[in-house]
């Protein structure tokens, strides 16, 4: 070790740079948000002057065919994403909280959730998603139930092995024969276990939520082409493609890629938090 | 052969109710089929008098569901409102054109995609593993038309090196096309495709390797004397590859996903494509049909998966536990 380079990272054990991480990358993904709920839908103003401009030190994103700012219009649409992958990733945390607590109360309930569980994932989730955005009539709500329906999966598998194996525990055995009931053990035993999984199951929802969200808007089955969501201004940079305008379609994608990366590592980070044998790998 | 057999009634009885919940869904919708049957076309009042009859308007929805899975069992999906031809002979057509891209990028990533997890799994720490990590991470994170566009603009746009979408130059036959330029519309789409799906199964051959990289076997290996590589050879691969194509076959449901998003911005005139007019012009018959079409391709993939890990691997024979 050089001691004339001083990194002041080294003076940081473990936990300490895990919650420096953490810190930055949700003060980061907030300061997105509060920005995008700042701008007003009505300052995006079309400015025919302004016409296809490529990127530069005014636009930074550069400009669309209507003159208007694309950094303006992308930050906006970060923030609707952003909105449409909360509720919707809790809503499937919930959705597989309430499965695995179904399969956990007897056998015939297990086998119940673990044929629904096949049943959704036996169908592409994409085709799903547009199936239940149609029923809905497309829009908002059609989106965050949609992706709710298809995200609760993975969360309720590993809900439903972890139950299964605390319940079948000897500690929750003896707990029995002290004549505790089954709310008791569920309370004492079993919440404090699993968690961790929940809140890092519903953190790692997020990012495939804003994905699908994005996915099935470009599709022109998610949000109306009126709300500035990153979907929508993709499929419209389809139609300029050809004309050399490039930066309509990298930078909104670009930002969209470090939001959902940045969910990924606050993901990463908490789990490694709530579950130190994780740490160590 | 039992085991094929349970498949089987399974299989059945999956569609069934797959089948239903779809055509609820759609029944629920604000959908109208004769609107959409209708479109541009005249439309007498003893038209839509007829087709109202034929799709069912006013019958009870539990009548509609039985009538609808009787069709099914005699394999009449009805007729195609986009195209006008029977739903059978459009998915058909369609399918065989996505199945040709999907095989296609499903055995390029999967070779690709597993020798890039070898390579950095055996290689822990240094910087070619550092790289194949990162570009890992950065593509599951972004999204697969995004990608797409990307793809697109680069060589399409800029090194001009391959036509903008449409899938048969302009002012030929569909049928006509030559071989070669039907590869050539085949390529980018393929590509693209490809790269989406490295990621999962390079992330996970790595880890399984890490993992086998910890264990007692190799360290006695090691011990013996043999060299790194042979040992990632001899033990390494051996013991990762079948897991490796379990997930492979496993990723059917996110191929298609893929396969839908990649048509869409290539123009390639494939099952995705159908799917997206099939939802956005409201043709019922044809989005229903590929729902169970859908279904049947995710199904056989994880069925071999599941004959895989059960029978070619002996040790996973004996736990019948889960």
């Amino acid at each position: 070790m050089n001691k004339f380079n001083f990194n002041p990272l080294n003076s940081l054990n473990l936990r300490q740079k895990t919650l420096l991480i953490i810190g930055l990358t949700l003060s980061l993904l907030i300061l997105i948000f509060i920005t995008s709920l700042t701008i007003d839908s009505n300052t995006i103003t079309t400015n025919f002057m302004m016409r296809q401009h490529p990127p530069s030190f005014e636009q930074l994103f550069g400009t669309d065919w209507l003159g208007r700012d694309m950094l303006t219009r992308t930050l906006k649409g970060l923030g609707l994403s952003i909105m449409i992958g909360a509720f919707s990733s809790i809503i499937s945390s919930i959705v597989a909280m309430i499965m695995a607590f179904i399969s956990s109360i007897n056998k015939y309930g297990d086998t119940l959730i673990s044929w629904l569980i096949d049943l959704f994932a036996s169908m592409p989730h994409l085709l799903l998603l547009i199936l239940i955005s149609l029923c809905m009539g497309k829009g908002a709500l059609g989106v965050i139930v949609g992706v709710a329906c298809t995200h609760w999966i993975s969360l309720a598998r590993v809900l439903r092995v972890e139950i299964k194996e605390i319940n079948t525990s000897e500690y929750v055995n003896l707990a029995r024969k002290f004549g505790k009931n089954n709310f008791w053990i569920a309370k004492e035993h079993i919440l404090p276990l699993v968690i961790t999984q929940i809140i890092v199951g519903t953190l790692l929802i997020f990012p495939h939520a804003i994905m699908h969200e994005a996915s099935v808007t470009f599709l022109g089955f998610g949000l109306s082409p009126h709300e500035p969501a990153i979907g929508i201004i993709l499929s419209e940079s389809m139609s300029y493609l050809t004309m050399g305008s490039w930066w309509l379609a990298l930078f909104p994608g670009l930002t969209l890629l470090i939001v959902v990366l940045l969910f990924d590592i606050i993901g990463e980070q908490v789990e490694k938090l709530l579950d130190p044998t994780k740490a160590q790998k | 052969m039992k085991f094929l057999g349970y498949k089987l009634v399974r299989l059945l009885i999956l569609l069934t109710v797959i089948a239903a919940i779809s055509f609820i869904m759609i029944d629920l919708s604000p959908i109208d089929p004769v609107r959409a049957y209708l479109g541009e076309m005249s439309n007498a009042p003893e038209q839509i008098e007829k087709l109202s009859a034929y799709w069912g308007v006013g019958v009870p929805i539990q009548d509609k569901i039985v009538g609808w899975l009787e069709d099914i069992v005699q394999l009449k999906l009805g007729t195609s409102l986009i195209y006008r031809i029977p739903v059978t002979q459009v998915i058909m057509e369609k399918f065989t054109a996505s199945l040709v891209l999907m095989a296609v990028s499903w055995v390029i990533s999967g070779i690709v995609g597993f020798s890039l997890g070898i390579i950095s799994g055996a290689k822990r720490g240094t910087w070619i593993d550092k790289i194949i990590k990162t570009y890992c991470y950065i593509l599951q994170s972004s999204p697969a038309f995004w990608i797409a566009l990307i793809v697109l603009i680069i060589f399409s746009v800029w090194l001009n090196w391959f036509p903008i979408g449409l899938a048969v130059p302009v002012g030929v036959m569909a049928e006509n096309v030559t071989f070669w330029e039907w590869l050539h519309r085949l390529i980018l789409p393929a590509f693209t495709l490809s790269i989406v799906g490295i990621s999962s199964i390079a992330l996970y051959t790595r880890d399984r390797l890490v993992n086998i990289e910890n264990s007692d076997f190799f360290l006695f290996a090691k011990s013996r004397g043999e060299k790194h590589w042979s040992i990632i050879i001899k033990h390494g691969i051996r013991n990762v590859i079948l897991p490796a194509i379990t997930l492979q076959f496993l990723s059917f449901s996110e191929l298609f996903g893929g396969a839908v998003l990649v048509e869409q911005v290539f123009s390639y005139p494939g099952i995705g494509q159908a799917t997206i007019e099939a939802g956005l012009r409201s043709d019922v018959p044809l989005l229903l049909g590929i729902v169970l079409v859908s279904t049947i391709f995710v199904f056989v993939g994880n069925t071999i998966a599941d004959i895989l890990y059960k029978y070619v691997d002996p040790r996973m024979r004996g736990d019948g536990d889960e």
